[in-house]
């Protein structure tokens, strides 16, 4: 009896052996997003996406992908703490992430030094990957949608005069309102005022830059504090003005936040399902339907997906999860993802020359209009 | 500069309905400083749980907003209350600064059990009828909420007044703020007495978390850092552990705030620096506060 127990704990003991024989080692996926804070709206969505994905290609090289998130809790030195601990404790081969481009910022030294290839989803700001061979992106960059916002206003809103209201303390915003502000031409710009991520009340900046009549309000930051602008604008009176943003605003919460206000509010986003149709996105939107229900709240989704396909592909090519070698794979990769054909330039950002505009219309996103830049 | 006198009155009313909330949760503050002679760091997050349960009061279990509001209050005093019993009263005997690390632990607790239990997405708090309405009086628009704060403000004051004053709770609460071993000795029931500070400081912000979701409906879990700050803030510039100093201290900062980004929309940015600065500012001119020497107001 003893030596049958004995025995059958030996056994007991040996079966996680075996198993682990049996099954490769898993490639390890780094999420790096901010899931908690300001911005976890808009890391949560990424994330679907990259589940998504995931669901789709559980495995490369013949070896399981495992995902491992980690909280950058919207937070830039809280981002930099996670990016060492990606990297170092959980020693992930890749890390696809974040929303929020002052985060990538300061998670970028990290992955440079692990020589861990990183690929951001929907950072815009340019010093994302500027001088950062190992930081690459899906997405378009702040100085193109700058410009591409201030000749939107212009030719096809028809604005003479912009104010701004510009969250100081978002590198992102700051950027996003240093490219506006050269292509819509300083002269033109009648009014500014400032407020810092987190800010409740709006009203003296609000009047402050209505007093001066301006035919737009741009207002770079994330989505939080210009919903309650918009909402605190309607609220002054100010029911004509029209605000313009950028590409965060892609985000359920400015709805649920400015209720009717945001109506008829322009910004900028990376892709519209309905608007350009394609085999990859048909693959994505069924699974998507099938994990979460509906189709997804925001482009950001498809930029997630993008992301991890980027990653996958680019492991498959290198043939090895070597840094150095799937850093140079990334840089020849050329692939059909959901927001169209993905391939890096020299600085490892996406070569992308549109970008679709949005507006809310009775509680939802809803397209207007794809503008291209030569 | 020409005056623009309907947008300078719509300031100013936006000030003050400002300063009033903040004015509310100084007192939370100054009544427990008085007391226990301790920065009670978790104000704000008790503040923030309290816009989290009306939330979760209206929009899960679907009671009308009239009847969630005094559930609120009973809520957050009883979390008030709890959360002495627990992390301060084991400390009555220890040094003063085992209080304030037991009180920043706490406001750590409450901040991660938020994120934990409502995740740290942004919600958006109800919006109550009638409340955020507009009233167009001339050019200035108000919401109803501008005339309601300071009456309720108002309101609660005089009831908070007439229990320190007049009642025999209250003749507790300035005796133990005097000295708290005599107080003892005189038979004053001294945790009895603490307790009940800490339920009112907790009801009334449970009272400003919820005009304050009125007036910006937007929550996370963080959001009582800010506001409890600046009613720390305002509770120093009007003299902590005075009452009277506190709602002057609020009403002073909310105008503050308001009016120089007004007045200097370029400065804008630096909205919250302010703040900081005036409490800078005091420190180094008058550290007991506006309303400091007035000892017989304190509770």
């Amino acid at each position: 009896m003893k030596k049958l127990l004995a025995l059958s704990l030996v056994l007991l003991l040996a079966i996680p052996f075996v198993a682990m024989a049996e099954s490769a080692e898993p490639i390890k996926i780094g999420i790096f997003e901010p899931l908690t804070g300001s911005k976890a709206a808009g890391g949560e969505m990424e994330y679907r996406g990259i589940q998504v994905a995931h669901a789709l290609v559980p495995e490369v090289l013949g070896r399981p992908i495992e995902l491992v998130p980690v909280d950058n809790k919207s937070d830039d030195v809280e981002a930099a703490t996670a990016a060492s601990r990606l990297v170092e404790a959980e020693k992930v081969d890749i890390v696809i992430g974040s929303w929020g481009s002052s985060l990538c910022i300061a998670a970028g030294p990290s992955f440079e030094k692990a020589q861990t290839p990183a690929i951001g989803t929907s950072c815009t700001n340019p010093q994302v990957t500027l001088g950062n061979e190992y930081y690459f992106r899906v997405c378009y960059l702040d100085d193109f949608q700058g410009t591409l916002l201030a000749n939107y206003a212009k030719t096809n809103l028809g604005a003479k005069t912009a104010a701004i209201i510009c969250d100081i303390s978002n590198v992102y915003a700051i950027g996003l309102r240093n490219y506006f502000l050269e292509a819509f031409g300083e002269e033109n710009i009648v009014a500014e005022a400032y407020f810092n991520t987190g800010d409740q009340e709006f009203s003296a900046q609000i009047t402050a830059v209505m007093d001066k009549n301006p035919d737009v309000i741009f207002m770079p930051s994330d989505f939080t504090e210009p919903g309650l602008i918009m909402k605190q604008a309607r609220d002054l009176g100010y029911a004509d003005i029209l605000f313009l943003g950028g590409d965060t605003w892609e985000t359920e919460a400015i709805i649920d936040i400015g209720g009717a206000a945001v109506e008829a509010c322009r910004f900028t986003t990376f892709f519209d399902a309905d608007a350009e149709p394609s085999e990859e996105s048909a693959v994505f939107l069924a699974k998507y339907e099938e994990m979460f229900g509906g189709k997804p709240k925001s482009s950001v989704t498809a930029l997630g997906y993008d992301a991890y396909m980027a990653a996958v592909k680019a492991i498959e090519a290198a043939g090895t999860t070597d840094g150095p070698a799937v850093q140079a794979a990334l840089c020849a990769l050329t692939f059909d993802g959901v927001t169209g054909r993905i391939a890096f330039d020299g600085n490892g950002d996406a070569i992308k020359n549109k970008a679709i505009i949005k507006t809310v219309e009775e509680g939802a996103f809803k397209y207007i209009d794809t503008v291209v830049i030569e | 500069m020409l005056v623009n006198w309907p947008m300078l009155i719509q300031q100013v009313v936006n000030g003050l309905t400002v300063g009033c909330l903040y004015a509310l949760i100084a007192i939370g503050y100054t009544m427990v400083y008085g007391i226990l002679r301790l920065i009670n760091f978790a104000h704000g997050d008790i503040f923030m749980m309290a816009m989290y349960f009306a939330f979760f009061g209206i929009t899960v279990f679907l009671i009308p907003w009239w009847a969630v509001m005094p559930l609120v209050v009973v809520v957050t005093t009883a979390l008030g209350v709890l959360i002495e019993q627990a992390a301060y009263k084991p400390l009555r005997e220890a040094p003063r600064i085992s209080l304030l690390i037991s009180a920043i632990g706490v406001s750590y607790l409450l901040e991660n059990l938020a994120t934990v239990l409502f995740t740290g997405i942004p919600r958006s708090f109800p919006s109550v009828p009638h409340f955020t309405e507009m009233v167009i009086v001339g050019q200035v628009r108000i919401q109803w909420l501008g005339f309601w704060v300071p009456l309720i403000v108002l309101a609660l004051v005089v009831g908070l007044m007439f229990i320190v004053h007049r009642t025999k709770t209250g003749m507790g609460m300035r005796a133990v703020s005097k000295d708290m071993e005599t107080a003892k000795l005189m038979g004053v029931h001294i945790n009895r007495i603490i307790a009940t500070t800490f339920g009112i400081g907790s009801a009334l912000a449970a009272v400003g978390a919820m005009l304050w979701g009125m007036k910006y409906p937007q929550m996370q879990p963080y959001v009582g850092v800010m506001p409890g700050l600046k009613c720390f803030i305002a509770a120093v510039i009007g003299g902590i552990g005075n009452i009277t100093g506190a709602i002057i201290g609020g009403i002073l900062l909310g105008l503050l705030e308001i009016l120089i980004v007004y007045f200097f929309p370029g400065l804008s940015g630096y909205k919250d620096a302010f703040a900081f600065i005036a409490l800078i500012l005091i420190l180094l001119l008058k550290p007991t506060g506006l309303m400091g020497e007035v000892v017989t107001d304190k509770v």
